[in-house]
């Protein structure tokens, strides 16, 4: 009721000085549940203080519910939203589309140079900047200090798989339930898949090749599978087939994993209040095999506006606000510097006041190791690193994770789980039409 | 009493009800056949056409449609055979002249007012948690390994998380219906020497037999389309081991955004929900004339 | 059932019937405890009763990420909206198959049921297209005629069987006395099938409540009820076990609650005709 006031308020004002009607402009915004997303909404005063003629309804959800819902209003032009938040794996193919609206023409204090390159890259679709990003992460190496100091081990900066699985081995101690590495096992392409591409990318592996015949049946496939699955039959936690992000977090934060190998968001959360290890965590970059890749993704929430929203210039305003360099700066004044949303722009990492955070540097680090446009060792027709930006496969990654995930869970061997997902993709990709 | 006039009248107050229901049933079914002989996904909505029988050949072809089928009347017939012996039982045990049985009978009923997202996160996240869960606390008291109920058993643990919902509801008509036994016919029976066993087999459980009817009827018809409780949970896995139809139609739907196909899923799954009323009608439908 | 008992029968029968009753509740207990402790208390290993952290900090978080009253008023009105449809709908079909049968009303009672079979992912998109062409989508109009249809089936068999033992002669002599159709349901059928419909009543704003696909597929803000309530809160990364409880409890007590003072009327009428 405040805001309305306010707002009201506002527009009388206007509405004196240019002596014209100046309606108040609603914009629904559609967001994830996520604690950075959740941090704006209570921010938003500073918003309306500024552009007290546009009023906000915000449609907050979980992950999965809010990509359901917005991509059914998108593809069917329902207009529902104004501005929606996006992955960057949904970005190319619905710019591509024509279903977002070009945001070149923000306003010059966005600056949309200062951006973080490879960010800006993955959001960008011949020359159209169609998201602005919220917040980015990549993947790195979470470990315990205390733990690794204890096996008289050290973690290089720049791990290898070898040495992650050695580390794995001296770290593991089942008697005081402490499993050397916890990785997602839950079935999805935004899950286990996200882990296993990404990490295939260090392999060599690949999803397709450039006539977009599927890979699985390749040696590179095959070393990374039997890598995984021996690495956490050995050292990983039980139940694990069913571990996504969170559960490894919670495991994390109980002291019940020696690494582990997730987004680089999760840093703030392992050296958080929640933790119970928050003072032991060291990070390094995600492993490479000597290939010239890292295992580590790249990802960006972003805020986007459909074209068939008929609130195209307060949504710009909006995404202007919520994602320029002022904001930074807005919720380091009110919440400190590490609860910023990280990863998106430059300027926040030559700031000297935000490099004291203990993740800052491996973040950018991780971040700038990532190459959406050339994935992996060998050429691809795709764009993406933990994700193939084809409108296919959310499909295609979670049919072939869940074949992964019942061959963590031990119920096919590798070599079975291989030809399935490569029967399967190869299927697929035909009755798409990218293959005869 | 059936006048002319009253059959007129009765006609005219049942239209509304059926008009409603016809137009609710027709236009969805329609336009579902419809596009499930259309090439329709979401996301490529410059690809389109006629593709004749091919998505449901993709279902009858796919490796987990008979796994899900099975996986789909398991599910159902599990949920329905542990609510209705234990609804029954419950029923029989808080029928007793037992203190506080207005309070029982409120503890009973009241994971019948838990939304089912919420009931599915309940049991995944603080019981069956091989971690964190109260299960896995109990069994390691024991110094034993957790069980990984989502990961070794996944369709018994949806049956067990989907029996705890509808358990209420199969006690609550039990209930109702054993409290219009009359108890002088027990009494009697008592009196005659008959055992307990012999008093619920002669006289209580012919009494319940409509009763069983209607809960078996009515949960078929909710239990049929469950997915919910599964994408919370396992998310049809490990593999396909927990996929039932309704899930596998989810996937089509909403990860992979093939309406088309979703759409000829859908018509399978009324064709199989006919075959399953019409067997059960066969079955039992008998008990509900009067 | 009220039999003469030993008394140590007796106890053994409240025992055992509490023991049960309480492992049946324990699920939503556990939730309601885990909703007062913190996250890290939350999931401890051991699970902490006496030795947790209670907190309300959850409630309070809770409270001020997102605005419960008006999802909660949506669900209020959704979910009493769509039973009130639904019977005045349902109690002229219920009245006119249980006291005018024709050969088909069972058949008819049957082909009702049946509506509900298309599983509803199937019927998703055609139904959203049909909901954004009329101007449905996000409105509570449009969730309390979608709840209303989906529940209807269920309401007319629940107040048939109950007016069906109603004795015909009853109505028949009312008849005699000169009253139309009208007065004969308003003020003769109506108030002897007022515990039939009291329970169908409340069974079907359970239902409704506690529908969580359409009521979060076909809104955004305007009409989005306790479902996506809930949706906002779940899986979100971070620990989130105690801030799910509490958003869970709630979602669900205002249910609870009218479930629990309403408990009688529901066990009352809750017959589907087993009652002879």
């Amino acid at each position: 009721m405040k805001i309305s006031h306010r707002a009201l308020l506002g527009a009388t004002v206007s509405l004196t000085l240019a002596g014209a009607a100046l309606a108040e402009t609603t914009i629904t915004v559609a967001t994830v549940n996520n604690g950075d997303m959740v941090r704006m909404q209570g921010l938003m005063d500073d918003f309306y203080a500024k552009h007290p003629d546009i009023k906000v309804e915000w449609v907050t959800l979980e992950e999965n519910v809010l990509r359901q819902n917005v991509t059914t209003d998108i593809a069917t032009g329902g207009g529902q939203y104004d501005v929606i938040t996006i992955g960057t794996y949904e970005v190319p193919i619905w710019g591509k589309q024509g279903w977002l609206t070009s945001l070149n023409d923000l306003p010059a204090d966005y600056d949309v140079d200062d951006l973080l390159p490879a960010i800006r890259g993955g959001l960008t679709v011949d020359g159209n900047l169609f998201a602005s990003p919220f917040y980015g992460e990549s993947s790195m190496v979470m470990y315990r200090k205390d733990l690794m100091e204890a096996a008289g081990l050290t973690m290089p900066d720049a791990p290898t798989w070898a040495d992650i699985e050695k580390a794995a081995a001296a770290m593991t101690n089942r008697d005081a339930e402490i499993n050397g590495i916890c990785l997602r096992g839950k079935a999805g392409w935004g899950e286990n898949m996200a882990f296993l591409t990404a990490m295939s990318n260090s392999f060599g592996a690949r999803w397709f090749d450039e006539n977009w015949n599927a890979q699985f049946d390749q040696p590179e496939w095959k070393a990374t599978l039997d890598f995984y699955l021996n690495l956490m039959n050995q050292y990983g936690p039980p139940g694990a087939s069913n571990n996504g992000f969170n559960e490894n977090l919670t495991l994390f934060q109980q002291g019940k994993c020696g690494m582990w190998i997730d987004a680089t968001v999760a840093a703030s959360f392992v050296t958080g209040k929640d933790s119970t290890v928050a003072d032991q965590v060291g990070f390094a970059l995600a492993p490479d095999n000597g290939l010239g890749k890292r295992g580590n993704w790249l990802w960006a929430w972003s805020l986007a506006i459909p074209s068939s929203s008929d609130a195209q210039d307060a949504a710009k305003t909006f995404i202007n606000w919520a994602t320029n360099k002022d904001y930074l700066a807005l919720v380091a004044s009110k919440e400190g510097w590490a609860n910023v949303p990280p990863g998106t722009r430059t300027s926040l990492y030559s700031n000297p006041e935000y490099a004291n955070i203990p993740f800052a540097k491996m973040t950018i680090d991780s971040i700038n190791a990532a190459d959406p446009n050339a994935p992996t060792v060998k050429p691809v027709p795709y764009v993406g690193v933990q994700f193939v930006a084809i409108p296919e496969f959310q499909g295609l990654g979670t049919t072939v994770g869940e074949i992964f995930s019942a061959a963590l869970a031990g119920q096919k061997t590798s070599d079975e789980a291989l030809a399935e997902a490569q029967a399967a993709v190869t299927e697929e990709m035909k009755a798409a039409g990218y293959i005869q | 009493m059936s006048t002319q006039s009253t059959r007129l009248a009765a006609r005219l107050m049942v239209a509304p009800s059926v008009f409603v229901l016809f137009i609710w049933m027709i236009v969805p079914l329609a336009m579902t056949l419809y596009f499930s002989f259309r090439f329709y996904r979401l996301l490529t909505p410059e690809r389109s056409g006629w593709v004749g029988f091919n998505h449901y050949l993709w279902f009858l072809n796919s490796p987990d449609f008979w796994l899900a089928i099975f996986n789909t009347l398991a599910l159902v017939g599990g949920v329905l055979v542990i609510t209705v012996i234990l609804g029954v039982l419950i029923a029989l045990l808080i029928d007793q002249p037992v203190k506080g049985q207005g309070m029982l009978r409120i503890l009973v009923i009241s994971p019948f007012f838990v939304m089912p997202p919420v009931a599915a996160s309940i049991w995944e996240n603080l019981f069956m948690h091989p971690q964190n869960g109260l299960f896995s606390a109990i069994t390691r008291g024991f110094g034993m390994q957790p069980i990984l109920f989502l990961e070794d058993y996944p369709l018994w643990s949806v049956i067990g998380i989907v029996s705890w919902e509808w358990l209420p509801f199969a006690t609550l008509i039990f209930l109702t219906a054993l409290q219009s036994l009359s108890s002088e016919q027990l009494e009697a029976a008592e009196m005659d020497g008959a055992s307990p066993f012999n008093r619920f087999r002669y006289i209580i459980l012919p009494h319940l037999t409509r009763a069983i009817t209607v809960v078996i009827l009515i949960q078929t018809i909710f239990l049929l389309g469950i997915f919910g409780e599964i994408f919370t949970t396992t998310q049809g896995g490990p593999g396909s081991a927990s996929t039932t139809l309704p899930y596998m139609i989810f996937k089509q739907a909403i990860v992979a955004k093939d309406i088309g196909r979703a759409a000829a899923g859908g018509i399978i799954a009324v064709i199989l929900a006919n075959i399953v009323a019409y067997f059960l009608m066969r079955g039992i439908g008998r008990h509900l004339d009067n | 059932m009220a039999r003469a008992q030993s008394p140590r029968r007796r106890l053994i029968a409240t025992l055992a019937a509490w023991g049960v009753a309480l492992t049946i509740f324990f699920p939503v207990l556990w939730m309601v405890l885990t909703s007062f402790k913190t996250e890290a208390s939350a999931v401890a290993m051991p699970p902490e009763l006496l030795s947790a952290d209670w907190t309300l900090e959850n409630y309070a978080e809770v409270w001020q990420r997102s605005d419960y009253p008006r999802f909660f008023w949506n669900s209020v009105v959704i979910s009493i909206g769509s039973t009130l449809l639904g019977l005045a709908i349902a109690i002229p079909a219920a009245w006119s198959m249980a006291f005018v049968p024709g050969k088909r009303t069972k058949d008819l009672l049957m082909w009702m049921l049946s509506t509900k079979m298309m599983p509803a992912v199937a019927v998703l998109i055609p139904l959203y297209l049909v909901f954004q062409r009329i101007g449905l989508f996000d409105t509570k109009l449009g969730l309390i005629l979608a709840l209303m249809l989906m529940n209807l089936p269920i309401i007319i068999w629940m107040l048939y069987t109950y007016f069906k033992e109603i004795p015909a002669e009853i109505l028949e002599a009312a008849r005699m006395d000169g009253a139309s159709l009208w007065s004969e349901i308003v003020y003769v059928l109506t108030p002897m099938a007022l515990p039939g419909i009291a329970s169908t009543m409340l069974l079907n704003i359970i239902l409704a409540w506690n529908e969580a696909f359409w009521t979060i597929t076909l809104t955004t803000t305007k009409a989005a009820p306790l479902s996506a309530f809930i949706a906002s809160f779940s899986a979100p990364q971070g620990l989130f076990y105690a801030k799910l409880s509490a958003a869970s409890a709630m979602a669900i007590l205002p249910i609870l609650i009218l479930g629990w003072f309403s408990q009688k009327q529901l066990v009352r009428g809750l017959t589907f005709g087993a009652v002879k």
